[in-house]
């Protein structure tokens, strides 16, 4: 399993890699700028995902919408998505459209501004703010997204507040922050272009130079504030949040070693050994054997910068109390610590992670997807065809270290939510640090 | 420094995967479709088992069945399964849908021999033991406990009941209710495996970096020796609950959006007016450019997205526009997608809007299938369905064929405003009265943990 890969840079800075495929005539083409939630200034959270509507409102040649339009009478597929650390935009088409994708996110990577207005700022504020209340406040534990980060980061951490936004930080947003932003961020040097699938590769160069080519360079990208914390949180922090919910669920966090570290394949394999599938550790002991759980499973954030969260996320049964599936999920935890993995354990980890890995490379934008993830987060495509050697050569005693190191006491965040005690008010109890903003 | 909208290139080639048919002499049909580019091997096992003949006073049973056969064989209990299947590198998948029992898994070539063998014992010698079967059934009743407070799970729920006749299997929960799942058990389990489950009734697809000799060897060495006739599904009748509109509140007291469905029963999946059916929802609510989308989302911004559609199933499934609206908004949303109905069976679509569909519908068909499970999920499909074997050789023509008229025709005989069936689930005290003014009849409220009163 080797992709192919050509990556250069233009001289405005833009990072390209090629991976060409010519099973089926389609193409995808990936994007991803270097910015997201963390680099939002203070009350202006959910900014980042807010300019990530504005792109599909058009640009200097492009009217609103009409990105969508014109990639779905291609007959291709389309959308955008924001994350702590970087915003992607992807199209997979028909490989005969391959340029006319490149020419639409070159429009609005040159010359977005143009097309922006007050009513399309406010309409996608609206539709935002509908968003947040679909995922997050009309969804039973939908609030978690934003508690567990707020619980995990100090106030002034890049990644501590929330990605989606406060309806109050929503309403301050203004056109000139939309100008400023692109300014600074959507620029050819803070972004990673993929192209994977069905496509000539001169071609394809030329249609880059073609349409991103005279794109200036920016200013530069501010520097993020120190991202650097401790090893570990130093304590056990515990937030307890009385809500809607008719049974209990646990969060249960540690700081683990930043995304594409050694370290990190070893916590990596440490999660799926706790939480992945049904053969593994906590599904046998809490779901099938002691019926405290109806749900679990464990796995790691990929944060790059700083730290990395590792969580173990569970659901009760009816019946049981959030103190009795945390103190289930803990005794999993320290047996683990305590008595190390087994071989076995990490052999079946690794045959899951092998067709997983295999499966993942199926489709053109997946494949563009994971190169974009490697160039943006660590500065080299060429990794993601190290990843299954990475894993393979990780050792079950490093596993072991890694649970030794980072489960422990010393290290943990419980996020645990509770059903509402009839009369009592809505809130959250013990909390102290956080909560959503 | 910028260039003009480039045009399209040379259309490459593109045809579905080739599948080749037969039977073994037990009946049990195969399917396999060779996909060399990735080693990787798609299996589905496809039983006439699906929760639409589980029956009146079973409700609940095909999918608690389904689930349990992957909890144990005869040979191995559930732990030992698992960790069978899991160090082949592969987690197979169990379950039930209105018109099918699936048993599927995804392996690497090397494997493939070895997962068919756990496989075949899974569909044929499931084990159900007492302790599993009330395992799941615990499960199943957690999830509809959890539902009471889940507005999307909780619509899509409550509608069926509103829009089907309580005769139709369709106006229950495919999982069962609390109360049919606490009356099951695994002798029932193990009834309904013999009932259904048998080489007459399954089939046998397999996708991916495998030969047909290949998989004729392992289907007859794995399945050649497994006899039993089985009976098949009965037919489902899908009788609509109420000739007139009628607008059905579920209380959520204080929330932030009101969950909501309007639609009635719409058709079975093999009628004749299928493609100009699904080129008129693409236009209507199927698409993110279609006409309810752009008008509740970027027109008017009452929602994050709306979205309309046909659930195709033997027998008529809903039609349902869906859709999360800020709570102030419920009335004017509801207004607005009766308005959009009316409008596709007033006057023909434009050109440009049947052009965007059918080139968006027949142009992405190749994207769809990129991966070896895609593949085998259509094939399934189409064997559920009774779909003829050049289906989808002859799909993007038959959707680019639709006209104008055609898209006309179908939304005046297939979209029935005067049946319509409006839920949402919200704040009551708030949405009663802005929708009793819309004069679709006087509302209806019922809480969410409210039994199942018709």
């Amino acid at each position: 399993m080797h992709l192919p890969l050509e990556s250069y840079r233009l001289p405005n800075g833009l990072l390209v890699t090629l991976s060409e495929d010519h099973s089926a005539p389609v193409v995808a083409v990936n994007l991803w700028y270097h910015v997201g939630s963390a680099n939002e200034r203070p009350g202006r959270t959910g900014f980042a995902h807010l300019f990530e509507h504005m792109l599909f409102q058009g640009s200097e040649h492009v009217a609103a919408n009409e990105h969508f339009e014109l990639v779905q009478r291609a007959g291709g597929t389309l959308n955008g998505s924001t994350w702590l650390e970087r915003t992607n935009y992807f199209e997979t088409v028909p490989s005969h459209h391959l340029e006319l994708a490149l020419w639409l996110e070159a429009d609005r990577m040159g010359a977005l501004l143009p097309a922006m207005t007050q009513e399309k700022l406010d309409t996608q504020r609206d539709v935002v703010k509908n968003e947040r209340r679909w995922s997050v406040d009309n969804q039973p534990y939908g609030t978690w997204w934003e508690r567990l980060p707020a619980l995990c980061f100090p106030p002034e951490h890049p990644f501590h507040h929330s990605l989606i936004g406060s309806m109050d930080d929503l309403n301050a947003a203004s056109l000139e922050d939309v100008a400023e932003f692109f300014r600074t961020y959507y620029t050819p040097d803070n972004a990673v272009l993929t192209i994977a699938g069905d496509f000539d590769p001169p071609a394809a160069r030329g249609f880059v130079e073609k349409h991103f080519g005279k794109i200036p360079r920016g200013s530069g990208r501010p520097a993020l504030p120190p991202m650097e914390v401790p090893r570990t949180f130093g304590g056990w922090k515990r937030e307890v949040v009385n809500d809607d919910v008719m049974v209990p669920r646990l969060f249960l966090a540690f700081r683990a070693p930043a995304f594409g570290t050694t370290a990190h394949y070893a916590g990596s394999i440490c999660a799926a050994v706790l939480g992945q599938r049904r053969g593994c550790r906590l599904y046998r002991a809490l779901v099938r054997e002691r019926e405290v759980a109806s749900d679990v499973s464990a796995f790691t954030w990929d944060l790059a910068k700083g730290a990395d969260l590792f969580v173990v996320d569970a659901t009760a049964r009816p019946g049981t109390d959030g103190a009795t599936l945390e103190a289930a999920v803990v005794a999993e935890v320290d047996r683990l610590r305590m008595e190390g993995v087994r071989a076995d354990e990490v052999e079946r980890v690794l045959a899951l992670i092998e067709t997983d890995f295999v499966s993942a490379m199926q489709t053109a934008g997946d494949r563009a997807d994971a190169i974009s993830k490697f160039a943006t987060l660590l500065g080299d495509s060429g990794l993601v065809n190290e990843q299954l050697d990475r894993y393979r050569k990780v050792m079950a005693a490093e596993v072991s270290a890694f649970a030794r190191d980072y489960l422990g006491e010393d290290n943990r965040v419980s996020l645990i939510y509770e059903r509402t005690a009839e009369g009592t008010a809505e809130g959250t109890a013990e909390g102290t640090a956080g909560g959503a903003r | 420094m910028s260039h003009p909208r480039p045009p399209a290139g040379t259309p490459g080639p593109y045809e579905f995967p080739h599948a080749t048919r037969f039977a073994l002499t037990n009946g049990l049909r195969v399917i396999v479709a060779p996909m060399r580019r990735l080693p990787l091997v798609s299996v589905i096992a496809l039983v006439d088992a699906g929760a639409a003949g589980d029956g009146a006073g079973r409700e609940g049973l095909a999918m608690l069945a389904a689930a349990g056969l992957a909890e144990g064989t005869v040979d191995r209990d559930g732990p030992a399964l698992v960790e069978a299947f899991e160090r082949l590198g592969t987690a197979v998948d169990s379950g039930a849908e209105w018109d099918d029992a699936t048993v599927q898994l995804t392996v690497t070539p090397a494997r493939f021999d070895d997962a068919m063998a756990l496989l075949a014992e899974v569909v044929q010698a499931p084990r159900f033991a007492e302790a599993d079967v009330e395992r799941l059934k615990a499960e199943r009743l957690a999830e509809l406990l959890q539902q009471q407070v889940e507005p999307r799970g909780l619509a899509d729920e409550r509608f069926a009941r509103v829009v089907y006749a309580s005769s139709s299997r369709y106006a229950r929960a495919a999982g069962g209710s609390p109360a049919n799942v606490r009356a099951l058990d695994a002798s029932q389990a193990r009834a309904w495996h013999a009932l259904r489950y048998g080489s007459t009734t399954t089939t046998l697809i397999v996708t991916g970096d495998v030969t047909v000799e290949q998989v004729q060897s392992v289907a007859e060495r794995r399945f050649g020796a497994w006899s039993r006739v089985a009976e098949p599904a009965p037919a489902v009748r899908a009788e609509m609950r109420a000739t007139g509109r009628a607008v059905h509140i579920v209380a959520k007291a204080d929330a932030p959006q009101s969950e909501l469905r309007v639609g009635h029963v719409g058709l079975p999946r093999g009628h004749r007016d299928y493609f100009q059916v699904v080129v008129m929802n693409a236009i209507l609510g199927g698409l993110f450019s279609s006409r309810i989308n752009l008008n509740l989302r970027e027109e008017h911004a009452y929602t994050y997205g709306a979205h309309s559609g046909f659930d195709w199933r033997r027998a008529a499934g809903p039609f349902v526009v869906e859709t999360a609206v800020k709570t102030e908004v419920t009335d004017a949303a509801v207004r607005e997608i009766l308005l959009e109905i009316d409008r596709i069976r007033d006057a023909e679509v434009s050109a440009d809007e049947l052009d965007l569909a059918t080139k968006y519908l027949a142009g992405v068909f190749p994207i769809r299938y990129e991966t070896t499970r895609a593949v085998a999920s259509a094939l399934a499909l189409a064997t559920v369905y009774g779909l003829p074997d050049d289906y989808f050789s002859t799909y993007r023509n038959q959707i680019a064929s639709v006209t104008r008229g055609e898209v006309l025709a179908a939304a005046r005989a297939h979209l029935h405003p005067e049946a319509l069936q409006v839920l949402a689930v919200g704040d009551a005290t708030a949405i009663t009265e802005p929708l009793a003014a819309l004069d679709l009849g006087t509302p209806s409220v019922t809480a969410a943990d409210e039994g199942e009163t018709a």
